[in-house]
């Protein structure tokens, strides 16, 4: 018996065709209202691409502090193993500047082709490093076919990067933003400007600490510190002089001198790291801690590295946010394979797949109006977790400042507080 | 310079006998330029000279030297001649001299059956022909079925049986004694002896015996060499 | 022929131009190629030659610029006050330990426990003794707030503590188990019970009777080992990055630290920072050496006078605690890392976890393969080469009577005696100016030049003391001596063989900078993989890996000892071995 003969003889499985039909109908006009993502654009370039990146083997260069996120690039590496035959390494950075210094001995060695580095997490000073050495192959950015779900013309922030013009030599992977979580079952009333927060320290001595700059996390909370206590917050977009450095920058010192023998272990040692802050947070060794990742706190929740009482706020100023970004360097050894593994980084499924706190809870850099419907779900419906604030609830976003800004904050910071001290 | 060695080496440093049993023509050891042994002497097929001689007189050292493990401190001139064929420079695994110590030296390793086959000349092909030989071997000394055992639970006497019957499978020219019998009680001493003995003279070997037993000596019933201490 | 034919010597000529007769001659070379072209590799750039960079003339330039680093006397004074204390503190220990407790059923039982501690990498018993340590480890944990009223974990700086306090006692917990071996390996060559009983007998108390009559003996044999672990504590790196202070860090960190910046330019002063360590350790070596005389010209004197010390009942008492807390540090540190790995949510001051879990192990068992494979791959090509090369130098040590005992063995130590970062720098500088891709190869020659020594260390005893007369026996029946090395001499050494081997490998499995180093950070062993966790700070996933790792180490020991038992299950003459 066929089904077909089998819907004729039964009235209501005749039904079931129609709405069925009708189902089918509403897909092909619904992708026919959005047909930029309906169907993965597929031209003879990128098929091209597709076969020569075939059994490439792809040395991801990425930050490896977390374990979540290398979690989540052992997850893709499979992926895309699986889907396009492309192999990934990952290389685990403990900072992103060991990429950066190994593409220039490279370059410096005359290593034009088969470097090291295929594909790089980057931003900021590192972005600028490789730029303005000539180290980054490209343009590529819009060769991608997941490019265009990005919908970069509306979203400035994703072609700029710490003010630099990215120039189509980088793709954005993910959006970070500076938040602070806290423990409620020991604080109720968390300090949400700076200047709350050194009160809140007075009264609170050693319950909190920030990550050991030049770590990026430490770094952001310095810039994020100077927005709140600088009057010349317009200036940072433009770099830093000798002419207006100290006059920007003199509040933010004078609150460090004030503040650090406040801090955990009097500011005599830093966490290494961010995630090192949840660990003193479970512990109760602190009270207060920061994050760049809006979803991180959620995160450690479910794996039980947060006690379920933690949650997330920001300041009333506003919070630094940035996005980073995959670059090529200009001697890869598997260009291909590392176009396609950004692609693939790129798609709704990685990209909600990393939206997930149980995996990684890192903010889309996708335009959710650009995808389908199907597509947008993921995104929609994804529990983000109690200790994670609703997009709306984030305030204002701060842009970086001009990396300049970054390394002179970084040295003078080292001068003081750091090994200079 | 203290030569001492006994007796006085005759003149005739090669007689015709040499084409049988084991000859040490003008064999002379010597350390850092001191003479430590110096002999020249004439074992017979089947007939025992028994060297004698307090610890440090360079008995050890002598059979090393006939052995072929010589270690290069020493400076050795003279011939070894077995069988009318000069040994000296040949490497000790073609020498053919065979050896047996005080203490029995059974691989542990290895169970009493692949202990004998170690012994079987390469030249008896084949599993089946081997195990047999082994099995007739065993036979032999009277162990029947012990192919599989472990050395470690043999007897003392058992023991050294087997190590002479090991020793005896490949086929050796000529064979050294260093002690063979100090490490046993009373009653097996006598009986390994004359085991010893007694197949080394069927078999016509030529036997250099070291020992300071009285009663060893006796049971030789041949040639005696003292060498004398050398402080 | 010129010479009358009986002066002829007797011994057979074949072997003497046997391959095999350089052997020695190989072995040393590959310990000591590479450490000085590394130290090559480190000096030049150091004095400003460094041609890939832009370096081609010779200056003071990275030198001064070194001396310029603000942190650099500190860094340095770190080096030698951590060095130096935790070599006092574990010589102390074990002598102590030793004399207050030689020939006791609780010395053999120490005995006992020296192998599986010796396998722990240093990496491993360092988080161990973190989390024991840390203000909110273990041990507050266990007396809070009960005892202490606190409510917060008390905000002192440990780990991390700017003296490096907590950095030694993660390496005494380490070095204790290695100078207890050597000192009763060296007991061995010693009549030490002998001696002390005959000291014993003229009315000496018994912790001092050894002191005086043994100590001295023991002494010179350990006097290797004393300065590898000087040097070693002096310049440790994957130890200080979990344990010790940041601001500055210890100056070996420090020059890793520079070697993985972006600035190129700091390759010229890491150089200069390796060559530093190098002199420092040099200078510090030689100073030991000058207090190990006027120490044992005072305590010359100190016998002389005669007196008996009979109540040492204190003392001992005191040794044994001190030699227990290591190693108990050790033991517990691990404890709680397996029991983080397997925790669930665990707040302090509570002594275990609310729950337990298998989570984090399944999250990682993926991640755990290829470094798993990595680690194993090159533990094995290393232990493997060193073996060889062992057993082809003992051979012919054997085989022409070459003579390479104790003046000589001093050589073998050397590598261990300089330390790491002074040539391990240079390499990478060398791979860099010369184009070469370091890989997994260049990391397993570098493995080599540590696991090499104590390969041969441990293999050289059990193999010299094996009975030659089967060997005689062996030729005698027609034997060559390659068929009675591997049908003979090797089996009957397989116990000691597979121990070697289990040192070698577990000493490659800690390996932290030769592989980071040397492999340019595209190696990634356990070790690595471990050490990069611990800026993260997450203690679950750290136990994972200290776990991994301590595994990694402590399987190939329990085959050394599980496999000849089986092996010779039927053999009774190669039991108790």
């Amino acid at each position: 018996m066929t089904p077909l003969k089998v819907a004729r003889n039964h009235p209501r499985c005749a039904r079931q065709s129609v709405v069925i039909l009708i189902g089918l109908l509403q897909i092909v006009l619904v992708s026919g209202r959005t047909p930029a993502s309906a169907q993965p654009v597929v031209n003879a370039e990128w098929v091209r691409t597709l076969d020569a990146a075939r059994g490439q083997t792809v040395y991801f260069h990425a930050w490896a502090g977390s374990t979540h996120i290398n979690a989540y690039i052992a997850w893709a590496g499979r992926e895309v193993e699986k889907r396009f035959g492309v192999r990934v390494e990952h290389v685990k950075l403990s900072d992103t500047s060991e990429a950066v210094s190994r593409i220039l001995a490279e370059k410096t060695a005359g290593r034009t082709e088969g470097g090291a580095v295929d594909l790089v997490w980057i931003n900021g000073e590192n972005f600028r490093a490789l730029k303005e050495n000539g180290l980054l192959y490209g343009p590529w950015a819009e060769t991608i076919p997941n490019w265009r779900l990005l919908n970069a013309p509306d979203h400035r922030e994703l072609t700029t990067d710490f003010t630099i013009e990215t120039d189509g030599l980088e793709v954005p992977w993910s959006r970070a933003q500076m938040v602070f979580y806290y423990d409620s079952a020991r604080i109720s009333d968390p300090p949400r400007t700076i200047e709350a927060l050194e009160a809140w320290l007075v009264e609170h001595p050693g319950r909190f600490t920030y990550p050991l700059p030049p770590e990026f996390l430490g770094t952001t909370f310095l810039k994020q510190a100077l927005y709140g206590l600088t009057p010349y917050a317009h200036e940072l977009a433009a770099p830093a002089t000798d002419a207006n450095y100290d006059r920007v920058t003199a509040p933010l010192w004078s609150f460090l001198e004030r503040v650090t023998p406040l801090l955990w272990r009097q500011g005599r040692a830093y966490p290494q790291s961010g995630p090192r802050q949840l660990q003193l947070v479970a512990d109760g060794e602190i009270d207060l801690a920061i994050s760049f990742n809006p979803g991180e706190a959620s995160a450690a929740i479910s794996r039980y590295e947060l006690p379920p009482t933690v949650r997330t706020y920001v300041m009333n100023y506003g919070s630094l946010a940035n996005a980073s970004f995959l670059a090529i360097p200009f001697n890869a050894s598997a260009t291909e394979g590392a176009k396609v593994v950004a692609n693939f980084l790129l798609s709704p499924e990685a990209q909600a797949h990393k939206l997930d706190p149980e995996v990684w809870g890192a903010e889309t850099v996708l335009d959710l109006d650009q995808l389908s419907a199907a597509d947008r779900r993921l995104f929609e419906t994804m529990e983000r977790g109690a200790a994670t604030l609703p997009p709306d609830a984030l305030g204002t976003r701060l842009p970086e400042p001009h990396p300049s800004w970054t390394e002179r904050l970084e040295a003078e910071w080292d001068a003081r507080f750091g090994v200079g001290r | 310079m203290n030569p001492v060695y006994s007796p006085p080496h005759p003149d005739t440093t090669e007689g015709s006998d040499d084409a049988e049993g084991l000859a040490l023509r003008r064999l002379c050891i010597r350390l850092a330029g001191k003479v430590l042994v110096d002999l020249d002497a004439h074992i017979a097929p089947g007939r025992i000279l028994t060297i004698m001689g307090p610890s440090g007189s360079g008995k050890s050292t002598l059979l090393s030297v006939i052995i072929g493990t010589t270690a290069p401190a020493f400076t050795v001139s003279g011939r070894i001649v077995l069988d009318g064929t000069d040994i000296s420079h040949l490497p000790p695994q073609k020498r053919r001299v065979g050896i047996l110590f005080q203490d029995d030296m059974l691989f542990p390793h290895l169970s009493i059956g692949a202990n004998l086959a170690f012994g079987l000349p390469p030249a008896v092909r084949g599993r089946s022909a081997r195990r047999e030989r082994v099995v007739r071997a065993l036979a032999d000394i009277g162990l029947e079925g012990f192919e599989n055992r472990d050395p470690a639970t043999l007897s003392g006497g058992q023991r050294a049986r087997v190590a002479l019957m090991r020793m005896l499978l490949a086929e050796p020219r000529a064979l050294l004694l260093d002690e063979p019998f100090s490490g046993l009680d009373a009653a097996l001493r006598d009986h390994i002896r004359e085991l010893v003995f007694s197949r080394a003279r069927e078999r016509r070997l030529p036997v250099l015996l070291v020992t300071h037993d009285e009663a060893d000596a006796r049971a030789a019933a041949g040639d005696r060499i003292e060498l004398a201490h050398t402080d | 022929m010129g010479r009358p034919f009986w002066s002829r010597p007797v011994t057979p000529r074949h072997e003497d131009r046997s391959p095999f007769r350089y052997a020695p001659l190989v072995m040393l070379g590959v310990m000591f190629v590479p450490v000085m072209a590394g130290l090559a590799g480190t000096m030049l750039p150091a004095i400003g030659y460094f041609p890939a960079l832009g370096g081609d003339s010779i200056s003071p330039g990275p030198i001064m610029d070194l001396l310029r680093w603000p942190g650099f006397w500190r860094a340095s004074a770190l080096s030698v006050t951590t060095g130096v204390g935790v070599t006092i503190l574990s010589l102390a220990i074990v002598i102590l330990f030793t004399a207050a407790w030689q020939g006791t059923r609780l010395f053999s039982a120490a005995e006992r426990l020296l192998s599986p501690l010796l396998s722990v990498p240093h990496a491993a018993a360092a988080f161990g003794v973190a989390f024991l340590l840390a203000p909110s480890g273990w041990m507050t944990r266990v007396i809070s707030p009960w005892a202490t009223s606190w409510t917060t974990p008390p905000d002192v700086l440990i780990p991390q503590d700017p003296w490096g306090l907590t950095m030694m006692a993660g390496l005494v917990a380490k070095e204790v188990p290695f100078l207890l071996l050597m000192t009763i390996a060296a007991l061995g060559q010693t009549e030490s019970v002998k001696s002390r009983v005959i000291a014993q007998s003229l009315g000496y108390g018994r912790t001092w009777a050894w002191m005086t009559v043994v100590l001295p003996r023991v002494y010179e044999q350990i006097r290797l080992p004393v300065y590898a672990v000087l040097a070693y504590a002096m310049s440790v790196v994957d130890v200080a990055i979990i344990l010790g202070p940041n601001a500055p860090a210890t100056l070996s960190a420090q020059v890793v630290s520079w070697m993985s910046d972006p600035d190129l330019a700091l390759r010229f002063r890491a150089s200069a920072g390796a060559a530093a360590q190098l002199g420092l350790v040099g200078v510090t070596l030689i100073l030991w050496r000058m207090a190990e005389l006027s120490v044992g010209c005072v305590a010359r004197r100190w016998a002389y006078r005669g007196r008996r010390m009979q109540r040492d009942r204190p003392l001992r008492v005191g040794a044994l605690v001190a030699a227990a807390m290591p190693i108990a540090a050790v033991l517990v540190g691990l404890l709680s890392l397996a029991v983080w790995s397997l925790a669930g949510f665990w707040s302090w001051p509570d002594v275990l976890p609310s729950s337990f879990t298998g989570t984090t192990w399944l999250r990682h068992a993926s991640d755990l393969r290829d470094p798993i494979l990595e680690t194993v791959r090159i533990g094995l090509l290393a232990v493997g080469v060193s073996l060889v090369l062992t057993i082809v130098t003992l051979e012919a040590e054997q085989r022409f009577n070459l003579n390479l005992t104790t003046r000589r063995l001093g050589l073998l130590y050397a590598p261990l005696l300089v330390p790491q970062v002074a040539f391990l720098v240079g390499l990478q500088t060398l791979a860099l100016e010369s184009g070469l891709d370091a890989g997994m190869a260049a990391v397993t020659v570098a493995h080599i030049v540590f696991v090499l020594p104590y390969v041969f260390l441990s293999m050289a005893g059990p193999y010299r003391a094996w009975d030659d007369r089967y060997a005689t026996i062996a030729t005698a029946m027609g034997s060559g001596s390659q068929r009675t090395l591997w049908r003979i001499r090797l089996p009957m050494l397989l116990g000691p063989l597979l121990v070697a081997a289990a040192i070698g490998f577990a000493v490659s499995v800690g390996q932290y900078l030769p592989t980071l180093l040397v492999g340019a950070g595209r190696v990634q062993t356990l070790t690595t993989e471990a050490v990069a966790l611990a800026s993260g700070g997450d203690r679950r996933v750290i136990g994972v890996y200290a776990l991994s790792q301590t595994l990694a180490a402590a399987v190939p020991f329990m085959v050394a000892i599980a496999l000849p038992r089986f092996v010779w299950r039927h053999r009774r003459g190669l039991q108790h071995r």
